[in-house]
Parts: structure tokens; C-alpha cells; sequence
């Protein structure tokens, strides 16, 4: 028998359920551990930012719409889909220069995580909303709900734990999102993209980008239908925070940046990431005397 | 017959209406090229403006109110408050028993009012009611009328009588412009469309108009080529230039530009003005003056800083 050739994976982008390749027709190279090329992703344009963001903004409201009980159950889903293709993960980290068992924990902490806020989907509300004494006759309560869309920057170096954790909390919470995959190593969030559309995530709720961060910061940044930032860059540059905030300000984007030192640990993983994404609404309900 | 001889020439119901082949196939395609057409910046800022100028604003819902069409006409008159410079739009299209609000909230303004007749969407009534209701709206101070064509009667190859409703409702327009909605979803095949322009036009139609937006589809870029193309051939036979008015499903800006190309390639820019062409939408509008903000600033927009109509 002659010799096999072998079938390789195109990595395109993540939008509205699809996997749509850039609009750009722009590619850039990605690199394994050993400098070795292993694939060609996408170089995103603000179109396909634009598009992502409409997406995400139909998706919104659906989204929003579901009870908690079942987000969270979808949330559970995507975990019970990844413990499914565990060996593919690993291996694919590994060609990134991962070590077997560095992998394998960095995965598994990823699927612990869902589970993690899926947990949370249908306690968040209970434990964040208050009743609040007033001193006229209402019913006075507030109730956390979500922002709408979020742009985020998944972190740099870890390529799947890190994407999971900042995805996570702000979906489980009713917001939708577009996610900038982490730039050097953009391959395992183009396949968690596959796990996600086979978990029952309604297409548009996950966006997932790849490309290059500087080009894309300006568009995510001042795109006046996203209504937050989140980021954890921990050698972020001052000229760009800077950037962020200023243009957070034109239809007062919330900007959340929050630099982890490690993924695994307990810091990574807490219900304030839910209500960071989160509007207090008070409602005043009148009550006889 | 008076719309014949005005245009000094007489044709038989079955010359009018003979089968114009349509090759669908080459249709799609046609539309399909000019899609992929790239429109710079310059050049789209214009055609966003000019496509905003061509709008016909409407509500036709069960629903409306007098409140509704005061702010449909508020936005008319001042789209969008940030951009005092812009084009207002061409005309707002009403219900017939909102044409004197429409009318009173527009005085002093070059914006038309317009009123669909002859029991639309439907048409199922009967000449006399649709004669009355389109000499009312006239009275009532609408500059354009749309009335639907009967179409059933048309699909069971009773020609003339549509032919004659139509002349009959151009009568009772008086000087108010006439547009007739062919309501192309109805009509199966391109064919069909083919044949109902051409009726249209030789009954005396200032416009010809796809849709009521009450069926789906609605306008469709294919459907608006044929119409296209009846109206250039009939102005080689006439020398009239009829108007064409592609109506329901066109919310987007880059559809609109798309639209604008087809009728620049098949008329000319003698048709690239509101006189002869118009879009029949309302959530256009905004998805128009995002891009036009867009262009101007360099941000995308988001739909909760325009006004909600």
C-alpha cells in the first residue's frame, strides 16, 4: 500500500454556530514548540469583528431568555463533550511543546472549570440579588442581569485553560461574547469552537477570532454595540491600557482586566468574574400597607 | 383605453401581455456579479446618502396609531439629530385613514405622503370600494398611491381586467402618482412578473412596486432585475421613464447599495434619483445612517444610539 497522505485540519474562525474563514483572505503561521510551521489560522479583520458582534448581539437576547437552570446545564454540556475529546486536546498541546502531564492538567482543570460555573448558573442571582430596606412602603429588591455583548482577549499563554475561564463566567451569566483567541497559540480555541458547537451553545452565544491583537484592539475596543471589555494581559503596555480606556469611554464600555498568575489556582475561578459582567437593576414594588 | 392613446400608440391586451422569456438562471447570475461589485468609501458615502433619500418610510401595521405615524414622520423629517446635513427621506407611506396625520405632520416639508389603496394587502374588494377608497386618500392630501394589482385575477389569465382596474384607479388618482404593487411572491414565476410590469406600465403605472411586504419573499434582487428590464424595454418602446420600487425584507445598507447598482447598470443614472426610484422600508433607515456614522468617525455603531421607529 502506498503511503498515506495525511489530512490536515483548516483552522477558520468561530461565528453565529459557523465556521466561516476570514472575510480578509489574510493568513498568518503558527508555530509548534520546535519552530516547526503547524498550520495556517486566520488573520481576522474588524469585518469579521463586526460580523462576530452582530452575531453576538441576535444571539443576546435568546440567550438571556433561557432559564438559568438550562445555561447551566449547557455549560455542563460543553464540559461533558471536552472530557470526551480529552485525548485530542492533549495531544494538540503537546505539539505546542506541552508536556504530557502538564496537558492533561491543564485540560482537565478546563473541564473542572465549566463544571465549576455551571454550578454557578442558577446561584449567582440568589446569592449577588438583595432585598433592600427602604423606609416607604415598597417591596425593594436588585437582581444582577447581564451587560449584553463582550468582547474579550482570551490570555496569551494558556491556550485552553485560559479561554475557559474568562468564556465561562461571562457567558453562564446571559451575556454573549466575542473572544480574540490567544495570538502565538490560537489552535486549541478553534477546536474547543468544535466542542462548543456540539454542546447545544446556540449559535452567535461564543465568538471565537484569531489574529493579531494590536490590529483588532482599536475595533474591539470603540465598537459602540459591545457594552464590555475583558482582558488579562499581565505585561499589557501602558500606551494600550491606555488605549482601552479611552475608547471604553465613547458609549461607556465596562473594561475589566484581570491578570492571573495561575489559571489552575483558586484565583482563577470565582462567582465576582460572573458579576463583574453584570448590571444591578432595583426594582421598587409597591406593597399595601 | 386613455392611457393608450396618451402615449399615442394602441396595443392589443394580448400584445401587452405576450410571454417575455426569462432565462432564471442567468437572472441569479447577473445579480450575483453585480453583488460582488466593491464600492470605496468615497462613492459609498453617497450611495448611502442617496439610498436614504429614496426611502419610503413605512408602517403598515394593524397597530398604528396616530402617535406612531407623528414619530415616523418626525423621523422623516430629521433622521438622525447628530447629522443635521442629511438628505431627509422621500416620502412616508401610510394606511389610508393615517393620510390626514401623515399629512398635517409633514406640512412645510418637500416630503410626500403616501397611502396604499385598493384594499391592501389583499385587493380582494370590489372596483367601486377601491375607486372610492383611492378618490378619499387623494382628497386627504396623498401625493402617491400604491394599490395592489388582483391577483388572483391575474393568475387565472384575466388580463384585461386587471389591465382595466388599473387604468380605472390611475383615474381616480388624479395628479397623485400612481404605484402598483405586483406583489411578485404571488406570482411564481418571472415570467408572470415580466408579464404584470409590462400590464402595469401600459395601464399608466408612474411606478411599479414589488411587494406589500405582508408575503414572503418579498423583494428579491432577482425579481427587482426583471422588473428592471421591463421598465428599460419599455421605455425604448415608449419613451416613458416608469419608477421602480423594491419593498419589504431590504433592512441593510449594503443591500441598498446592491439595489442602487442594479438599477445603475440596467437604467442609468437617470433612474438614480427618488423621482424614479424608491425603497420601500423602515428599518433601513437605520441600518443607513449607522453605516453613514460609521464612515464619518470610523466606530461601529451600535442600534441603541439611533431612534427607535
Amino acid at each position: 500500500m502506498s503511503d498515506r497522505i495525511e489530512v490536515l485540519k483548516t483552522y477558520k474562525t468561530y461565528a453565529g454556530g459557523n465556521f466561516p474563514r476570514t472575510e480578509s483572505g489574510r493568513y498568518y503561521k503558527v508555530y509548534d514548540g520546535n519552530d516547526n510551521i503547524l498550520a495556517n489560522a486566520c488573520q481576522c479583520s474588524r469585518k469579521d469583528l463586526r460580523d462576530a458582534v452582530v452575531a453576538a448581539r441576535n444571539a443576546q437576547k435568546g440567550w438571556n431568555g433561557r432559564s438559568a437552570y438550562n445555561r447551566g446545564q449547557i455549560l455542563y454540556r460543553i464540559a461533558e463533550m471536552l472530557e470526551t475529546r480529552k485525548a485530542q486536546f492533549i495531544e494538540e498541546l503537546e505539539t505546542i511543546g506541552y508536556k504530557t502531564k502538564k496537558a492533561k492538567a491543564e485540560v482537565e482543570a478546563s473541564i473542572d472549570r465549566l463544571i465549576y460555573y455551571a454550578g454557578w448558573s442558577d446561584k449567582y442571582q440568589q446569592v449577588f440579588g438583595t432585598i433592600n430596606p427602604v423606609s416607604s412602603s415598597h417591596f425593594n429588591f436588585s437582581m444582577p442581569e447581564p451587560m449584553g455583548v463582550v468582547n474579550v482577549w482570551a490570555p496569551e499563554e494558556r491556550p485552553l485553560l485560559g479561554l475557559v475561564s474568562v468564556m465561562a463566567p461571562v457567558i453562564v451569566g446571559g451575556n454573549t461574547c466575542v473572544i480574540l483567541a490567544s495570538e502565538k497559540y490560537p489552535l486549541s480555541a478553534i477546536s474547543f469552537a468544535e466542542v462548543l458547537n456540539s454542546s447545544d451553545v446556540p449559535g452567535g452565544v461564543v465568538n471565537i477570532l484569531t489574529g493579531f491583537r494590536d490590529e483588532l484592539l482599536e475595533h474591539m475596543t470603540t465598537h459602540k454595540d459591545v457594552n464590555a471589555f475583558f482582558y488579562t494581559d499581565p505585561n499589557i503596555v501602558q500606551e494600550q491600557r491606555k488605549q482601552i480606556d479611552e475608547n471604553a469611554t465613547l458609549n461607556l464600555k465596562r473594561v475589566r482586566r484581570k491578570p492571573v498568575e495561575d489559571w489552575e489556582s483558586e484565583e482563577a475561578q470565582s462567582p465576582y468574574y460572573i458579576t463583574d459582567f453584570q448590571e444591578t437593576k432595583t426594582t421598587w414594588h409597591p406593597v399595601g400597607l | 383605453m386613455s392611457a393608450l392613446t396618451k402615449n399615442n400608440f394602441i396595443l392589443k391586451i394580448s400584445e401587452i401581455t405576450k410571454t417575455v422569456p426569462i432565462d432564471e438562471v442567468g437572472v441569479e447570475e447577473r445579480v450575483a456579479r453585480l453583488n460582488s461589485r466593491s464600492i470605496k468609501k468615497e462613492s459609498k458615502v453617497q450611495a448611502l446618502k442617496l439610498a436614504l433619500s429614496m426611502i419610503d418610510l413605512t408602517t403598515l401595521e394593524g397597530m398604528d396609531t396616530p402617535g406612531k405615524v407623528i414619530q415616523l414622520c418626525q423621523k422623516a423629517k430629521e433622521p438622525h439629530a447628530a447629522l443635521p446635513d442629511l438628505p431627509t427621506v422621500a416620502a412616508v407611506c401610510v394606511y389610508p385613514n393615517m393620510v390626514p396625520v401623515a399629512k398635517k405632520a409633514l406640512r412645510g416639508t418637500n416630503i410626500n405622503v403616501a397611502s396604499v389603496a385598493t384594499a391592501f394587502p389583499s385587493g380582494m374588494s370590489t372596483l367601486d370600494a377601491k375607486l372610492e377608497e383611492t378618490q378619499q386618500v387623494v382628497e386627504d392630501g396623498a401625493d402617491e398611491v400604491d394599490m395592489v394589482i388582483s391577483r388572483g385575477e391575474f393568475l387565472k389569465g384575466n388580463y384585461s381586467y386587471v389591465y382595466d382596474e388599473i387604468v380605472a384607479v390611475k383615474e381616480a388618482c388624479g395628479d397623485a402618482h400612481l404605484k402598483v404593487i405586483l406583489e411578485t411572491g404571488e406570482l411564481q414565476t418571472y415570467e408572470n412578473v415580466r408579464k404584470a410590469s409590462d400590464l402595469a406600465m401600459h395601464a399608466g403605472a408612474d411606478f411599479i412596486k414589488t411587494s406589500t411586504g405582508k408575503v414572503k419573499p418579498a423583494a428579491t434582487q432577482p425579481v427587482t432585475l426583471v422588473m428592471l428590464e421591463a421598465i428599460r424595454d419599455y421605455f425604448y418602446d415608449t419613451g416613458r421613464m416608469v419608477g421602480m420600487k423594491p419593498a419589504g425584507g431590504i433592512r441593510k445598507a449594503k443591500q441598498a447599495i446592491q439595489y442602487l447598482v442594479l438599477v445603475k447598470e440596467t437604467l442609468g443614472t437617470d433612474w438614480l434619483t427618488p423621482e424614479y426610484f424608491r425603497f420601500g422600508a423602515s428599518s433601513l433607515t437605520n441600518d443607513l445612517l449607522m453605516q453613514i456614522v460609521k464612515q464619518q468617525t470610523g466606530v461601529y455603531q451600535g442600534v441603541e444610539y439611533f431612534s427607535n421607529d
